[in-house]
């Protein structure tokens, strides 16, 4: 299948590109540009290019730009998005750090909302924040919050994580009353990928997988593990995966990468991600 | 036919923000600022606008009316920016409050989770662990605004009492979630 990531790089005068990417020497390189893999976008580019060439799949388009918190870059990408679903969109959006704009993700929402083939839609970060908070969570296909930002849909008040109530009392063993409430308020997405100590895969029913090996404490510390699993879970939906499917196998090939780096809290994303391919050739071959 | 009905069904349930937009849920994207005097509410929209804020001066609701009668209405995303302004220009506000919900509170809890020599702080979505040895910030993680990869960028490497303050350069909820996870490790590394 086609797909596109749209995200943001942390610089301030990156402009809008939209082009393919590959991996260099551990850089990224997309329509001439070389950008580092820390966390956010890049990360999430960075595991979707080595997660395509082990599935021998085309790796994503990307339209991407530069923002570094002020909404200007986020706005660019919103506009021409919106210029772009009139055109033919790819068969897989990702979306990802982006600013939440209202008035942008309703206008988008709708948009992709009727089209005669909507495409599969992926939400991350971000723009998850804003598809919950616009009340059409439901055209989205997938959301791949943590267990905070479980809380945060499953509170129909909060209009971000940083306002939701009663946050840190929601552990991890409250996740399916979490996701029970996030659907009963229509603020999730078709599918959830719940990323915590156990990884969980639910639907409008509830939970429907759970994984839990391997475990690796020092993954949580890592900035980019998140973004590295949305990567992986796009690659897998874009490979003909069913999105529950690729849920599973992207949660469980995340946790071997970590368990084949074996990080200490000080390791990067750039650090883990060269497990990447053995850990989702053995978890694919294991399916 | 699908997308009419569901736009007439915004409209029954929905609520306008103040830009007009209309959600299914309810959920407003707004934020309010309350002043004591009209002169800093004049001030204040000038300052934002100029930093290209998209502000409105607007009548407060009236259970949080305390100070004048006007009050600042911003995208509340922006509060950490918004906040940084208003000290830059010496103007303190009485309150700023989501609109969604005049009685909602940002998060004022924390969770700390020790990895022997690493300790980690979390506020909200934000995580953030340092090296106790030396007390060098080595990540940062979590977070979904965009300015979250960038205050990481600047942040991770330099040790906590000698890099700069999230909020110096931070411009979102997410930005302000890490200041006070950054406050937090702060005072714990303090002992």
């Amino acid at each position: 299948m086609s797909w596109m990531i749209l995200g943001t790089a942390p610089y301030e005068d990156f402009p809008l590109v939209e082009s393919a990417c590959r991996l260099q020497n551990g850089a990224l390189i997309i329509d001439g540009h070389k950008i580092g893999v820390a966390r956010g976008t890049p990360a999430l580019l960075a595991t979707a290019c080595l997660a395509a060439e082990v599935m021998g799949i085309e790796g994503p388009q990307t339209l991407l730009v530069g923002d570094i918190g002020d909404g200007k870059g986020s706005a660019k990408l919103y506009s021409r998005l919106l210029d772009k679903i009139a055109d033919d969109l790819p068969e897989v959006l990702v979306f990802h750090y982006l600013q939440p704009d209202l008035n942008y993700s309703l206008k988008i929402s709708m948009g992709l909302e009727e089209l005669p083939r909507k495409p599969l839609l992926v939400a991350d970060a971000g723009y998850m924040y804003v598809a919950k908070m616009s009340g059409l969570a439901n055209v989205y296909d997938l959301f791949t919050p943590d267990i905070g930002e479980l809380a945060f849909l499953a509170d129909e008040k909060a209009p971000h994580p940083f306002y939701t109530r009663g946050f840190l009392l929601q552990d991890e063993a409250e996740a399916p009353e979490l996701v029970k409430k996030a659907y009963k308020h229509q603020n999730a997405a078709r599918y959830l990928l719940v990323k915590g100590r156990k990884d969980l895969v639910a639907d409008e029913t509830g939970i429907i997988d759970e994984i839990s090996e391997p475990c690796v404490e020092n993954m949580e510390p890592v900035g980019g593990t998140g973004d590295s699993l949305t990567g992986l879970v796009s690659s897998l939906i874009a490979s003909g995966f069913t999105i529950d499917k690729a849920a599973s196998v992207a949660a469980r090939a995340n946790r071997y990468m970590g368990f084949l780096a074996n990080p200490t809290p000080a390791f990067s994303i750039a650090e883990c991600l060269k497990f990447l391919p053995e850990a989702l050739e053995r978890v694919v071959d294991n399916k | 036919m699908m997308s009419l009905l569901r736009k007439f069904y915004h409209g029954l349930r929905g609520i306008a923000d103040p830009s007009g937009n209309v959600t299914k849920s309810g959920v407003c994207d707004r934020g309010i600022i309350l002043f004591d005097h009209t002169s800093d509410v004049i001030k204040a929209e000038e300052i934002l606008k100029a930093a290209g804020v998209d502000v409105c001066v607007k009548g407060p609701p009236p259970e949080v009316r305390t100070g004048c009668d006007m009050a600042v209405e911003f995208p509340l995303v922006c509060e950490l920016q918004v906040n940084q302004l208003l000290e830059q220009n010496r103007i303190k506000p009485i309150r700023i409050l989501p609109l969604q919900d005049l009685l909602l509170q940002p998060v004022s809890l924390f969770n700390t989770k020790d990895y022997g020599d690493y300790l980690m702080v979390r506020a909200a979505n934000m995580k953030i662990t340092v090296d106790k040895s030396d007390l060098r910030i080595v990540n940062i993680s979590g977070g979904g605004c965009p300015d979250v990869p960038y205050l990481a960028d600047r942040l991770v490497g330099r040790t906590l009492f000698e890099a700069p303050e999230p909020r110096s350069m931070g411009k979102t909820l997410c930005g302000y979630a890490l200041q006070l996870a950054y406050e937090e490790l702060k005072k714990q590394c303090h002992g």
